[in-house]
């Protein structure tokens, strides 16, 4: 057990320098001075490069750049972005906040959503048929339409997070419904449930203490996927509902060529993504035994 | 005095029935043995007894404990259900759930029936393992399935149906999956049971199984009984044909000994280590051409290990294979390969060892453009006694034993010297068994092939085997003629997992 945590531990630690080695890469290959690059929109004056050549030893060999990169951005300095006149950290450390509390509510009302949907329609015909359906749209559905529609049935008043999390939450809803009614039916099949069902164990009760735990492996696995769908979907929810966020943020930085809050922010959106998937693979030990003693 | 009456039972689903108007009874401290093959509508009889068939139920009469059972709402059955009748399935390892503790489980009917405190559920699971047999019963309480043996598992099932004291077990293949020494440990805990006062119905494929329990015997075939009556009068005189088939088919006697000729395949003190446990230890044999070695062993001895040895999947740590005399094992694997047709396995699911897609004569040609052989599927059908008719099927379109058939003449495509065949017929109905063992001692005979052959059925060792290497832990602890081997010895002790 103790073993299977180290290695999920340091696997993600080295997923994160890999994408730490590659924000660095993104920033010394594009074309052009590094310099007047990090600078993006603001004026490229000389002054400006020397003291960001200096700053960020852009006049240094690689390798020390590299290990200077790293290291700054261990400790949190991800550099300075031009277009707001702050440190990049701090530009994004203002947006967690609300991206965090809008992916998290959806991710809440997605999981509720599919345990429900999944329990009350596995294995029987009619309600899964149905349900099966609407899944299927609600995963094919765009989110920016999805937003807007939900939007203007609301009379364009979206100041709660309910809305454009219900957004955010539908199309990933649909795919984790989909994979737990799956895992659910699976698992109603086997042989352990015919003999709980044997023991008198009434089928709520079957569906809940046996099957669920089943069904909830494969669907941890896709919640780990759906951080990444998550952090995409806010980028256009933000920007659909005109919320703050680290989506927007991100959208603005691109727009304007700010460079280090881009890449700021992928290194933020990796950061996510190795973490919650560690926590999925740590859950996944706490959920099936058997896993525990590879 | 009658503990369950049936009388005309009847289960359709979707209008074929399974289950056509069968009738039988069992008393209190009574053993019903319920025989039959695959399809022949036993599991859905026994499960009809719960109300869990799942297709459509009639009956004239179902009664149990003087209830009628016909027509129960869901909710009756379920009071019915672990409480007053209890269940066991086949192979504990699918039965249990593999994500809760074998405590638990265990305790599940005591929870879902309330018949004890809360409080004192810990103490009857420790108490209930321990009369099911399972030693060390308060830390196995904590464990998961996957970590007990197989034994170990059956008997915790047991356990578990036994929890609320039902007044009838109904138990259905409970000792197919396991090997012949801890089947007949259940088969004893079984036993104790019914001379206690329980009701027993036993649900199984294998006369022989039956023979060491049953106090009567009902024979099972296409959703009907043929036959009904008391064990003794229907394992010696059976009146229907049918049954007299099944008697026949159950392998008795020994192999004929037969002219063998140079060694083919020859093991010398192999060892194979799996994660600091040693598998198989230092073992050496000989197999000649046209012999038939048997390879024998409780689950975990370190056959199935062995067999791959053998055929050059897995390498030894210790020890050398040699095949036609050369170096078999330590070679890379491009030398390998050109030799690979000499020893061809035979599986025990053919099912699984099939790509589902290809037709028949598709997998047969495969076989045989590799080995450059001249024959053409459909001789190599007739080889193994089926015709070209099945050219075009697909593997799950054959029965069991037209697929282990098929599996063999896949393997003769290749021209083999030896054939490794692995429990090839634990998968199949006893009449089906017969035909495969027969193939096999026409092959061995016609074509002077030589057979590694691994069972954990001692019959069909005797049956099919001239001699015999036993293991246990890994290390050979007999070998020898098959005739001298103490066959009587159907007890192979487990080892039981730490």
């Amino acid at each position: 057990m103790i073993a299977g945590v180290v290695r999920r531990v340091v696997g993600a630690i080295a997923v994160l320098l890999g994408s730490g080695t590659l924000a660095f890469a993104a920033l010394r290959l594009i074309p052009g001075d590094p310099a007047a690059t990090l600078l993006g929109g603001a004026p490229a004056t000389p002054e400006a490069i020397a003291r960001l050549n200096d700053e960020l030893g852009l006049d240094r060999p690689l390798p020390v750049q590299y290990a200077t990169f790293l290291g700054r951005a261990a400790r949190g300095d991800l550099g300075w972005s031009f277009q707001y006149n702050a440190p990049v950290t701090e530009v994004l450390g203002q947006e967690i906040g609300p991206t965090a509390r809008l992916t998290l509510t959806a991710c809440a009302l997605a999981a509720a959503g599919a345990t429900a949907l999944a329990l009350l329609t596995a294995g029987r015909r009619v309600p899964r048929a149905v349900s099966g359906t609407v899944e299927l749209v609600g995963s094919s559905t765009p989110t920016f339409w999805l937003g807007i529609m939900l939007l203007t049935l609301a009379g364009f008043r979206a100041d709660g997070i309910w809305l454009p999390a219900l957004t955010l939450a539908v199309p990933v809803g649909a795919v984790l419904a989909q994979v737990l009614r799956d895992g659910l039916e699976t698992a109603l099949s086997s042989p352990f449930v015919l003999t709980a069902r044997t023991r008198g164990v009434a089928d709520r009760r079957v569906r809940r203490a046996h099957a669920l735990r089943h069904a909830l492996i494969p669907a941890l696995t896709v919640l780990g996927w759906t951080a990444g769908s998550l952090l995409a979907g806010a980028v256009v929810v933000e920007s659909v509902f005109a919320r703050p966020g680290v989506g927007r943020v991100a959208v603005e930085a691109v727009m304007a060529k700010d460079l280090p809050v881009v890449v700021g922010a992928v290194l933020l959106a990796s950061v996510v993504y190795v973490v919650v998937n560690t926590l999925v693979d740590l859950a996944q030990l706490l959920v099936d035994p058997r896993l525990r003693e590879v | 005095m009658s503990l369950l009456t049936v009388e005309g039972l009847t289960v359709e689903f979707g209008g074929a029935r399974a289950v056509r108007g069968v009738s039988f009874g069992v008393g209190k401290g009574e053993c019903l043995a319920i025989v039959g093959e695959s399809g022949s509508g036993k599991s859905v009889t026994a499960r009809s007894l719960v109300g869990l068939s799942g297709g459509r139920v009639a009956a004239d009469r179902l009664e149990f404990g003087g209830e009628d059972l016909r027509g129960l709402p869901e909710r009756a059955w379920r009071r019915i259900r672990g409480r007053r009748i209890g269940f066991v399935l086949q192979d504990a390892l699918q039965a249990l759930d593999p994500l809760r503790t074998v405590g638990r489980e265990v305790a599940e009917p005591l929870v879902v029936h309330r018949t004890v405190p809360r409080r004192r559920i810990p103490d009857r699971v420790r108490r209930l393992l321990e009369d099911a047999g399972v030693p060390d019963p308060e830390r196995r309480a904590g464990q998961y399935p996957h970590q007990l043996s197989g034994g170990l598992r059956q008997r915790a099932l047991i356990a578990s149906a036994l929890a609320a004291e039902p007044e009838l077990i109904v138990a259905d293949e409970p000792t197919t999956a396991l090997d012949v020494g801890t089947a007949a440990q259940v088969l004893d805990l079984l036993a104790g049971l019914r001379d206690r006062g329980t009701g027993v119905i036993l649900i199984s494929h294998d006369l022989s199984v039956v023979a060491r329990l049953a106090d009567r015997i009902a024979v099972m075939k296409d959703g009907l009984l043929v036959e009904q009556g008391p064990a003794g009068q229907v394992l010696t005189a059976p009146r229907a044909p049918y049954t007299r088939m099944l008697l026949d088919a159950v392998p008795s006697g020994y192999a004929e000994p037969v002219e063998v000729g140079e060694p083919v395949l020859e093991a010398r003190s192999v060892s194979k280590r799996y994660d600091g446990r040693t598998v198989v230890d230092g073992v050496s044999f000989e197999l000649r051409a046209g012999e038939s070695l048997g390879l024998v062993g409780g689950s975990g001895s370190g056959k199935t290990t062995l067999a791959r040895i053998a055929l050059g999947l897995v390498e030894p740590d210790a020890g050398t294979v040699l095949l036609d005399g050369e170096p078999w094992s330590g070679l890379p694997e491009r030398r390998r390969r050109p030799r690979r047709a000499r020893i061809q396995p035979v599986p025990q699911d053919p099912y699984g060892a099939f790509d589902p897609r290809y037709t028949v004569g598709r997998l047969l040609d495969e076989a045989s453009r590799l080995s450059g052989e001249t024959a053409t599927a459909e001789d190599l059908l007739r080889q193994v006694g089926l015709t070209g008719e099945l050219l075009d099927r697909r593997p799950r379109d054959l029965s069991g034993g037209q697929r282990q058939r098929v599996a063999i003449a896949r393997a003769l495509a290749l021209r083999p010297a030896v054939l490794v065949c692995d429990e090839p017929t634990s998968a199949l109905d006893v009449s089906v068994q017969a035909g495969i063992l027969a193939l096999l001692d026409r092959l061995q005979r016609e074509r002077g092939l030589a057979l590694l052959f691994i069972s954990h059925d001692l019959a069909v060792v005797r049956k099919v085997t001239q001699r015999v290497v036993e293991l246990a832990d890994g290390r050979v602890v007999a070998s020898g003629p098959t005739r001298d081997w103490r066959g009587d010895r159907e007890t192979i002790p487990e080892p039981h997992r730490i």
